[in-house]
């Protein structure tokens, strides 16, 4: 349960970031707090769409699944099942590669930094972290104790 | 009962964690990074000066450097430019000069380009300016943008036939290339930049802030 719930903050920590880039780059923010213009190179190249999605706007998408399927994993009906985590994993790990993805296109193509970006993917790869080691934690429990426990 | 209790505690710090994440998104309107200073955009009086709406006695020059395939350019242009232009450009108070930044990643740009500048041959710059950036969209990705910037053409009435053969010649080029070298010059990096009163502002913005730098440079034009 504990996992889920650091996944729900974190997800929430991550929303507010892409909301913050998002809410930039439709003009509803004045200037972007970035300190060396690296966030705007990158948030106004073509690389900040992704078929037609400004990448900001699907990191909002994103992380508001993964809060959603974190908060819904808190409830007494699913609480003691592991498909939530599995899914939480999943979608953590997609969002992993896609920020992998965008880290590589900053560092060798677009050659400029955007450190709300970079706070995007730490919080990405901090939740993939977490859920996959309740798994591997639930997992190694049961081995230990193959009927005392079934769930994470 | 103790899970219980741990829940209610997380629910409470996690919509405490909302308020505060939604407070400071609030804050930071309008805050942020300082815009940097340029000093008057130097318009040489030989080099294509770019497009302008409104007043040569407006008390306040908006420079804008924009790129018609750039996503935030069509951004500002649908949610801020037109209340810039009913509220500001015609009130008198500012006079809106477009820069052509024709970026080299976004696909399609140059033909958006090409199609306003031959637009301008006939006075229509601003009506193609709008249809360009209003239906970004439809051309951005479009294997054959030359179809949708003919339409657009035919759409503001002007002489598709003599619009075809500028666009053909690439007449504008050598001006396109010029107004993107000026820009390089005072330091513009991406697209949209505005230079208001000095001051260079990267990115769009809100009519809301927009207004505000606006009265800054009234103010500073006032001194």
């Amino acid at each position: 349960m504990k996992h889920r719930m650091v996944i729900a903050v974190l997800s929430l920590a991550g929303f507010f970031v892409s909301l913050y880039l998002w809410l930039w780059k439709v003009g509803f923010l004045g200037t972007i707090a970035c300190g060396d213009g690296g966030c705007e190179t990158v948030q106004l190249s073509e690389y900040a769409e992704f078929f037609g999605f400004s990448v900001a706007f699907l990191g909002m998408v994103g992380y508001m699944v993964l809060m959603a399927v974190s908060l819904a994993g808190l409830q007494p009906h699913w609480a003691a099942r592991r498909e939530p985590t599995l899914l939480l994993v999943a979608l953590a790990g997609i969002g992993v590669i896609f920020s992998a993805y965008l880290t590589y296109l900053e560092a060798a193509v677009i050659h400029a930094w955007c450190r709300w970006c970079i706070v995007s993917a730490v919080l990405i790869v901090a939740i993939f972290v977490v859920g996959a080691t309740a798994l591997i934690r639930a997992r190694t429990s049961n081995i230990q104790h193959p009927t005392s426990n079934t769930h994470p | 009962m103790a899970q219980t209790m741990n829940l209610k505690m997380f629910y409470f710090a996690f919509v405490a964690l909302a308020v505060i994440g939604v407070g400071a998104i609030w804050m930071a309107r309008g805050g942020g990074g300082e815009p940097v200073e340029v000093g008057p955009v130097p318009v040489n009086a030989s080099a294509f000066p770019g497009y302008v709406m409104g007043s040569d006695s407006a008390p306040v020059e908006i420079v804008e450097y924009a790129d018609f395939g750039c996503s935030a350019c069509a951004y500002f242009a649908v949610l801020t430019g037109t209340d810039m232009k009913n509220r500001l450009v015609n009130a008198g108070r500012v006079r809106w000069r477009f820069r052509d930044f024709v970026g080299p990643s976004h696909p399609n740009s140059l033909d958006a380009h090409l199609a306003a500048a031959c637009a301008g041959e006939q006075g229509q710059f601003w009506a193609m300016h709008d249809q360009i950036m209003f239906n970004q969209q439809r051309w951005a990705r479009d294997r054959r943008p030359d179809r949708a910037f003919r339409d657009y053409a035919a759409a503001i009435g002007i002489d598709v036939s003599q619009f075809d053969n500028c666009v053909d010649e690439q007449r504008p080029i050598p001006q396109l290339q010029a107004s993107r070298q000026e820009g390089i010059d005072i330091g513009i990096s991406a697209t949209p930049s505005f230079v208001i009163g000095g001051r260079l502002h990267v990115g769009a913005m809100s009519y809301d802030s927009l207004v505000v730098l606006v009265e800054r440079a009234e103010a500073a034009a006032r001194q």
